[in-house]
């Protein structure tokens, strides 16, 4: 039976061990701080485990308010949880990766003096991200997508005397806030309309109150009010998921340690959006034009941002962009009506990302904090669990039929092909080129860190991206600062570093090798359910539509019907289909161009031509906002502050009242001449008015 | 036209002409004296109104104390009057324009409809009418508070009249009559210890005539 | 015969006579203060008057009550003159202003 205490247990252990850590680490010292976190994650997890298994043995629904914080007017506002089988999904998912983040922290922050913090902080993640998927309303909801924001900030700036780091961390929450000012204003609407923010009530109340009204927006267009609801809804998604255009955070975001870049911008937080638009899918159903928006900009990043990940260098940002492009794939399935792949997608892609990234963070660390691929290479032989386990990883990523990463892309593409709302068609073929932009990518990656020749060392002559290392501490920065420089292209900078200073630091530390168990242990637990998860949840998840939890749709029919023969029959139907030879193109030619790893130059370049500059500079977004929305912001303040302030409040409404003050006591004076007959002169006029008052109104 | 009647147009006539005279007057002694002329006529004019208690008040008070004060003063101040009587011509148009206005409002005020003033005639006194009685009869009972203030009035009148203008002079000699009455022996009387003069032979009488000079100034002393 | 109007006509032209030499006279402050004193005197000539008409004695005492102000505020008025003339050597009312604001 689910209870209250269960419910709350799991949610606030991981904060009660963050607040052990982050407030008493002075007394229990680092062990001290990451045993207390870790045993508060894993409190959650076993209990989340349990939860799900509980779910699953029939236990009913939890929906209850457990405090209510105020009641003003007719708005309710309350504290409480609501379990289902998609919260215990998420929960299980977001308090394994924490767990195993927070295992693998262990080792990757050793040196770090910040070491308490970081699992203060990460600790204090889980806590949010629990509070936003447990909730029973969208108060809580939004409670808990502030938190996560908000340690997002925290976690990317966490190296804090790092300029990059700041300015990275301030535009996450900037671009964020813009999400959720749409998500506010999604909100308030439904509040308006239904009265209440509680998730059972306005799901019930939503086909009458919602469904059937119509809003005045602009002039005297009326646009159905779900549609407004849901694109206002999808505006903060878009924010918190990273989707096109307000993804720019994402890439940057990755100025933060790894760790975090696994739970925080790969797993967890970016999915909250995903989370969240399924969470309100009643709503999402009653409005088409909504869904169809969803489709194309779900399609937009999937495609798009793939295609920025060919040119990158740094081992993080491939992966982080390859994490924009799958967050594009969940945006896709739920435009589709594909409710269940978009979460099941969720599920496997924070596993296998997951261990992406933790398994480039212990690439750098072994290749002490170089970050570039052009250095790499040559890695398999001297870092064998990371290198099977990235294996791995990269084949989930591409959909190689079997792993759980096949499971769930295809039921998108699946789902996409055979939808019929507008824009399908456009998000199919993104789709589908994604496909191929991903194995493509993907290989290009393992090819040049891990195969081929080592280039790092004294003996190599790569031209070098660029990275200052006055010292070898904990510097994740390297060229990352740069290639979100809007003017410099990061291979130009830095390229007059004498190769030899930073070739003779290197030698001091020895060759690369594998870290500790800390760091692989998490890896191997993290590759198992990359694996075999798909093949063993595919058919309740996706083959019930998740257990019956979420509509029908046309897309979703066909995914069943392929599923109604087991997962076995499945996979190997995804022999035969177009992802499968996309991706196996892809693979082809990314050997073809990457095997052999003789690394001179920049290869991209010589075979995408001119579309390369455009996509080394990330379709000049960062630039188009800062001229627009940046520029144009500080004009109009420079403006409000001049004129506005100073010119019309200070000067003429402040200052402009003394001086009429002034001005009138001035002309006043006058009346004060210090002549005698004057003063007798106003005096007898007095009388005179008085008497003539007399004389015409008596 | 009974006697009353042009005694009436008698006296108010000349209080007229008076007040016309101490506006126009050149001489400011001249506007006193014709001022005093004013309240002269005004007091003939309260007997006619069987006021007669007032009238010889106005006379004795007025005239005789407040009119004198000011001729005092008049006379005291050396001023320097033609320079001071440029302004007349200038002024005079506004002036009478003002007072003119203001006559007419009054004028018009008594008639029916407003005011409603009655042109009754006045009503016929009784025969032993006594006007210093009637007054005393009201003024000591109904009127006793006021009449204490009044005179309290007097009294700050008249030591402040004397406050503003006292002046301290150099080099004249005064009494300080406290001073006077304080004083004690110390500031009148000193004792001077001396010795005593002791007589001479006659041997030496230059030294004995000095001796008893001596003596004698020290007495003197 | 004599009516009420007629003392009433008397004390309003007294009145206005004075206020015409309050205007015409500025650069004389005792022909100012005399002035004053005729509009006392219009007063209490109304007051008389309309004591008599009216039959009630209360007007006269009033006039009593005025006499004796009258007579304070002249001795109060002719001294500040005295002080005014001893530090300013002139009486010009348009050479009184320090009072100005």
């Amino acid at each position: 039976m689910l209870t209250q205490n269960l419910l709350l247990t799991i949610a606030f252990a991981p904060l009660l061990g963050a607040i052990i850590a982050g407030f008493f680490h002075r007394f229990i010292g680092r062990a001290g701080a990451h045993t207390a976190t870790i045993l508060g994650v894993a409190i959650s997890f076993g209990l989340s485990l349990y939860v799900f298994k509980l779910l699953g043995d029939g236990a009913p629904n939890y929906n209850e308010n457990i405090y209510t914080w105020f009641q003003i007017g007719g708005i309710n506002a309350s504290f409480g949880f609501w379990v289902d089988r998609l919260t215990a999904t998420m929960m299980v998912v977001v308090t394994s990766v924490s767990l195993m983040v927070h295992i693998y922290t262990i080792g990757y922050m050793k040196d770090d003096p910040g070491y308490a913090r970081f699992f203060a902080y990460i600790s204090l993640f889980t806590f949010s991200m629990l509070m936003l998927v447990m909730s029973n309303n969208l108060l809580q909801l939004f409670f808990g997508w502030e938190a996560v924001g908000l340690v997002s900030y925290l976690l990317i700036g966490f190296w804090f005397k790092r300029p990059t780091a700041v300015v990275a961390n301030m535009k996450a929450f900037i671009v964020n806030r813009v999400g959720d000012f749409g998500f506010l204003l999604g909100i308030a609407l439904i509040l308006m309309y239904t009265g209440s923010m509680d998730y059972a009530t306005i799901f019930a109340s939503a086909p009458q109150q919602i469904g059937a009204e119509t809003i005045n927006v602009w002039g005297t267009s009326q646009w159905s009010v779900a549609t407004v609801i849901c694109i206002l809804l999808f505006i903060g998604a878009m924010g918190k998921s990273a989707q096109v255009p307000l993804h720019i955070w994402l890439p940057d975001s990755m100025e933060g340690p790894t760790p975090i870049s696994a739970l925080i911008h790969a797993a967890t937080m970016v999915t909250a959006g995903i989370f969240m638009v399924s969470r309100m899918h009643p709503l999402f159903e009653m409005s088409e034009m909504a869904l169809s928006i969803i489709l194309v900009i779900g399609a937009t990043t999937a495609l798009f941002m793939g295609l920025i990940g060919i040119v990158q260098n740094d081992i993080k940002r491939v992966i982080a962009y390859s994490t924009l492009s799958q967050l594009g794939y969940m945006t896709v399935a739920l435009g589709a009506s594909a409710y269940a792949a978009a979460i099941f997608h969720l599920m496997t892609h924070a596993f296998f990302k997951a261990l992406l990234f933790l398994g480039a963070g212990a690439v750098i660390m072994a290749m002490h904090h170089e970050q570039d691929v052009r250095k790499m290479g040559g890695l398999r032989k001297l870092l064998p669990i990371t290198f099977a386990t990235a294996w791995i990883g990269t084949l989930a990523l591409i959909g190689f039929p079997g792993t759980s990463g096949f499971f769930s892309k295809d039921a998108i593409i699946e789902a996409v092909h055979y939808s019929n709302r507008a824009g399908s068609g456009y998000a199919y073929f993104a789709v589908l080129a994604g496909v191929f932009v991903t194995a493509f990518y993907s290989f290009r990656l393992l090819y040049l860190t891990f195969h081929g020749k080592a280039r790092f060392g004294a003996d190599s002559h790569v031209e070098n991206g660029g990275h200052d290392h006055a010292n070898h501490s904990h510097d994740e920065h390297s060229h990352d600062e740069h290639s979100h420089d809007e003017h410099s292209q990061d291979r130009h900078s830095h390229d007059d570093h004498s190769h030899d200073e930073h070739d003779a630091a290197h030698h001091d530390h020895g060759p690369p090798h594998e870290p500790g168990w800390v760091v692989t242990l998490p890896l191997i637990l993290l590759a198992i359910p990359s694996l075999l998860i798909g093949y063993f949840f595919a058919v309740p998840m996706l083959g019930e539509n998740f257990y019956g939890m979420f509509p029908e749709s046309s897309g979703m029919k066909v995914v069943q019907e392929h599923l109604s023969h087991g997962p076995m029959a499945f996979a190997l139907y995804g022999l035969t289909t177009t992802p499968f030879y996309l991706a196996l193109a892809g693979f082809g030619v990314a050997t073809l161009l990457y095997w052999k790893a003789d690394y001179k130059k920049d290869r991209e370049r010589g075979f995408l031509g001119p579309v390369y500059r455009l996509l080394d500079n990330k379709y000049y977004f960062d630039e188009i906002f800062k001229a627009v929305f940046a520029t144009g912001s500080i004009k109009l303040g420079k403006a409000l502050a001049l004129v506005g302030d100073r010119g019309l409040i200070d000067g003429l409404l402040v200052n402009g009242t003394a001086r009429l003050v002034g001005r009138m006591g001035a002309s006043a004076r006058q009346m004060q001449s210090g002549y005698l007959y004057q003063y007798a002169f106003t005096m007898i006029l007095g009388l005179i008015v008085m008497l003539g008052f007399f004389v015409f109104y008596r | 036209m009974t006697i009353s009647l042009l005694l009436f147009y008698l006296f108010a006539g000349v209080t007229i002409s008076a007040a016309v005279g101490v506006v126009i007057s050149r001489n400011p002694v001249h506007a006193v004296l014709f001022l005093v002329l004013a309240f002269v006529s005004t007091s003939g004019l309260w007997v006619l109104l069987h006021a007669e208690f007032l009238a010889m008040v106005l006379i004795v008070v007025y005239v005789g104390a407040v009119m004198v004060l000011f001729l005092f003063v008049v006379m005291m101040l050396d001023m320097k009057t033609d320079p001071l009587r440029e302004g007349f011509a200038r002024y005079l148009p506004l002036g009478l324009l003002v007072a003119g206005i203001m006559l007419f409002q009054m004028l018009t005020l008594l008639s029916a409809k407003y005011f409603g003033v009655s042109f009754d005639p006045m009503a016929k006194t009784p025969e032993n009418y006594s006007n210093t009685e009637e007054i005393g009869l009201l003024l000591f009972t109904k009127y006793a508070v006021p009449f204490e203030i009044a005179s309290v009035v007097l009294l700050v009148g008249a030591v402040a009249a004397v406050v503003l203008t006292l002046r301290s002079r150099e080099g004249v000699k005064k009494q300080d009559p406290s001073a006077q009455v304080l004083v004690n022996k110390a500031q009148r009387l000193k004792l001077v210890s001396m010795e005593a003069s002791v007589p001479q032979s006659v041997s030496a009488p230059g030294a004995a005539s000095e001796a008893a000079m001596d003596s004698n100034q020290g007495a003197l002393k | 015969m004599i009516t009420l109007p007629h003392y009433l006509a008397l004390g309003a032209i007294l009145f206005c006579l004075s206020i015409a030499g309050i205007f015409i006279n500025r650069k004389n402050v005792i022909i100012l203060l005399m002035c004053i004193e005729l509009m006392l005197l219009s007063v209490n000539i109304n007051f008389v008057a309309f004591s008599k008409f009216l039959g009630i004695v209360d007007g006269q005492v009033f006039v009593f009550f005025i006499l004796t102000v009258a007579a304070a505020e002249a001795a109060i008025g002719l001294a500040i003159l005295v002080v005014l003339f001893r530090s300013r050597r002139t009486i010009n009312v348009e050479e009184l202003d320090t009072l100005r604001g």
